[in-house]
């Protein structure tokens, strides 16, 4: 067993209002240059809808991610390393700016110039690609707000498998908003792309980033990613990514779109999980269990048994304990409210989301119901073929099963609260008909409506001492020996933690405390 | 020596010395202090019907031209005559094979030259040394692919094993034969010496991506870990290029 830690995401999609300040946010502190005016490594899409860029789920388009061979290994859905190496000198998988958007301003100073007496001026759009006069054809959030719904939602890949009849139902009934970052995945397909090796994980967090020395602009990440949360900055030819905000989250602080999140619906916290487990987990033959098998490589942070080994494996113990406290993994693993995005893309990936309950609400709602009486939501979640099937194309490869089950706890924790503080009766077997116990509703009713700035963010800060590590260790090696070379011998490494978990190195062998 | 003029001394010695000093020196200079830049520096994302066929069709056709150079320049002629390789068949396979390269690379620089002039997105990207390392290119191009095909492909042939081939090796042995190179014909001079020269532009422009073809992908692992290091802050003035600053008008 080999323990790693993973910050990770959960998102509350019922309360996501599509309000973009975390895209805006986001754009202005990491993507505010020329090269990446089209790169939002936040982004906010109205679904159904065909996203960003166009129809960038269905990989039968795109051949990003991972895929099984004939013998059920797991393998790169673009093919061999030989068969992409020949095609680096194009790269038939890679998106092209028209399908994000050709990224244009405004000639903002003919306002200003132009002469006096003229018609009112106009600032006409110019592309930043080319400085050039264009019209505007597409850009991100095109269809926001299922604008131009009959033109574009239909173009939406999630949409495959439902019936017509369905699709035409579908945009009439409800819209909802899914906010976007990287999702720093456990088996992440853009750093297996990578030819050059510039991007990796980070063995820490688990954070995915690019190393903009090393990345020589082979552009395989950016079609590899399933997410298309890889982008080309044109202006210096080299692949830029979100970066979970990684300076933040080592400062103990939460990203820059969580802390900015006018609904406040993200959870950022730390995973522990089972490397060895992850390539296994991948290669799950039906894509169905996609979900189950990466519950399985998590690791109960209060096992007195996997503490002991991440101790061993020299996890910090203020990390075990931030794991304890971690609202990710309670939503991820404990309640079992999170289901991840596209678990077939089989990259195993980070930010999960709490499939949206207000569209059957709102379907009950518009036929006449109480929506607050769960027997009726209940029964509209089983009978409903929609959302219950185009969450579950988003969320479980298709299995509307777990889907139905969180949207059915979600109810029980509307119902459930609202007769305790209306002093009302709570239904008999309530809880128990959602697999869970008073107490654990009443926990995650905590969670998802009252859980103040510190219970949503559980970060441990990094431990910077450990990068000194090395260089502390050269100075002993070449400075600090008396005698010179010939008597010297390097002395045992003398790491020791303490009583805060923090492993300090003592620079001399005498001085340890 | 004797009936050498300076002009020749300083374009088949010195030039070819100075190119090769830079073509070091520059490499080791941008290798170490522009990293950030060092890229392919690919303009797939603003037009990719042109690229899909110039790339592959230019890239393909340079290997076969570079193999070409290594049998028909580094190996001295009297090595094929060793192993039975006569001169008419010597010039029959060069000919064939080089036409057959030639004119990849003719159809994939037209292309892609074509698409650099012509498509706005793709002019945009274009610096000032593209433009140099283009120019560059096309003369080496045009005056490599008119003897091939023109002259041993179609004419009499030109055994250039016995004038430009000895001058070139004789660079590296320090002892370069000025007078053989010097009675070639025009158009293998000018070949020769702009090829001289795109070496020495060679680590200013975008050609150093050919030393970073990934071939180690073949076989490292798939998912790369690395740990948090200590990174000291660079030395003012040996960061190269970063981020452009905000507000840079486009």
């Amino acid at each position: 067993m080999r323990i790693m830690a993973q910050v990770a995401m959960v998102m509350n999609l019922d309360k996501c209002i599509g309000c973009h300040t975390c895209t805006v946010t986001c754009k202005q502190v990491w993507t505010n240059r020329p090269g990446t005016e089209y790169v939002y490594f936040n982004n906010v899409e109205t679904k159904p809808g065909v996203g960003y860029p166009k129809r960038y789920e269905d990989q039968s388009q795109w051949h990003g991610g991972w895929t099984l061979d004939r013998k059920g290994r797991l393998q790169l859905k673009a093919g061999s390393r030989l068969r992409r190496l020949l095609s680096v000198f194009y790269n038939p998988d890679l998106p092209s700016i028209d399908d994000y958007g050709d990224p244009w301003t405004y000639d903002y100073q003919t306002l200003i110039n132009a002469p006096a007496g003229t018609r009112n001026p106009s600032a006409h759009s110019i592309s930043a690609l080319t400085g050039r006069d264009m019209d505007v054809k597409w850009g991100s959030n095109w269809d926001d707000d299922l604008a131009g719904g009959p033109d574009h939602a239909a173009g939406d890949p999630d949409l495959a498998g439902l019936s017509d009849q369905v699709k035409l139902a579908f945009e009439q009934v409800f819209m909802f908003y899914l906010p976007r970052i990287c999702e720093h995945c456990l088996n992440p397909s853009c750093v297996a792309f990578c030819p050059s090796g510039a991007m990796y994980k980070r063995e820490e967090d688990g954070i995915v980033l690019v190393d903009q020395d090393r990345c020589r602009g082979w552009r395989f990440c950016v079609s590899g990613c399933p997410y298309k949360k890889v982008y080309f900055n044109h202006r210096t030819g080299k692949a830029e990514k979100c970066t979970l905000c990684f300076p933040r989250i080592e400062a103990g602080q939460p990203t820059i779109c969580s802390e900015t999140c006018v609904g406040r619906l993200c959870y950022l916290g730390l995973v522990l999980y089972d490397a060895d487990k992850v390539l296994t987990a991948a290669a799950t033959p039906d894509p169905r269990d996609l979900y189950e098998a990466q519950l399985s490589v998590f690791l109960d942070p209060d096992d007195p048994g996997i503490q002991a080994e991440a101790t061993r494996q020299g996890i910090p113990a203020d990390w075990i304990d931030a794991a304890r406290r971690s609202p990710v993994h309670a939503l991820i693993a404990r309640h079992r409210v999170a289901l991840p995005l596209h678990p077939e893309y089989r990259t195993l990936p980070m930010v999960w989301y709490i499939p949206p309950l207000s569209p059957v609400t709102d379907i009950v709602h518009a036929a006449g119901y109480d929506d607050d009486t769960p027997d009726q939501i209940f029964a509209a979640i089983e009978a409903l073929r929609i959302p219950a099937e185009y969450l579950a194309n988003l969320f479980t490869a298709g299995d509307p099963g777990p889907v139905q089950r969180v949207l059915r706890t979600l109810t029980a924790v509307r119902a459930q609260m609202r007769a305790e503080q209306l002093g009302q009766d709570v239904p008999e077997r309530l809880a128990e008909s959602v697999g869970a116990t008073r107490t654990d509703l009443a926990d995650l009713y905590r969670l998802l409506a009252i859980a103040k700035y510190d219970e949503r963010y559980v970060i441990p800060p990094a431990h910077a001492e450990d990068a000194g590590r090395l260089m502390a260790q050269h100075e002993q090696l070449f400075c600090a020996q008396p005698g010179g070379p010939d008597s010297f011998h390097p002395p045992a490494a003398q790491e020791f933690r303490d009583d805060g978990g923090r492993l300090h190195l003592n620079l001399s062998p005498q001085g340890q405390s | 020596m004797s009936n050498t003029s300076a002009w020749q001394i300083f374009v088949w010695v010195a030039l070819p010395y100075l190119a090769l000093g830079i073509f070091v020196v520059g490499h080791i200079w941008r290798w170490r202090y522009d990293q950030f830049g060092w890229t392919s520096r690919s303009t797939q994302l603003q037009e990719r019907r042109l690229l899909k066929w110039g790339s592959p069709i230019f890239h393909y056709g340079t290997f076969g031209a570079i193999a070409g150079h290594v049998i028909g320049v580094l190996i001295p002629e009297r090595w094929t005559r060793a192993i039975g390789i006569p001169e008419s068949v010597y010039r029959w396979f060069s000919a064939s094979a080089g036409t057959l390269a030639a004119v990849l690379i003719i159809a994939g620089v037209v292309i892609l030259a074509g698409r650099r002039l012509v498509v706005p997105r793709v002019r945009a990207t274009t610096s000032p040394v593209d433009y140099i390392t283009l120019v560059l290119l096309l003369v080496i191009i045009l005056t490599g692919v008119v003897p091939t095909i023109f002259v041993n492909l179609l004419g009499h042939g030109y055994d250039y094993r016995t004038t430009v081939a000895p001058w070139f090796r004789g660079l590296f042995s320090g002892s370069p034969d000025v007078t053989a190179i010097a009675s070639a014909p025009i158009v293998y001079q000018v070949h020769a010496a702009s090829a001289w020269l795109i070496w020495a532009i060679w680590p200013f422009s975008r050609l150093v991506h050919a030393w970073s073809a990934p071939l180690w992908y073949l076989w490292r692992p798939y998912i790369v870990y690395r740990s948090r290091e200590a990174t000291p802050p660079a030395e003012p003035g040996t960061s190269g290029r970063r981020w452009r600053k905000i507000g840079v008008p486009y």
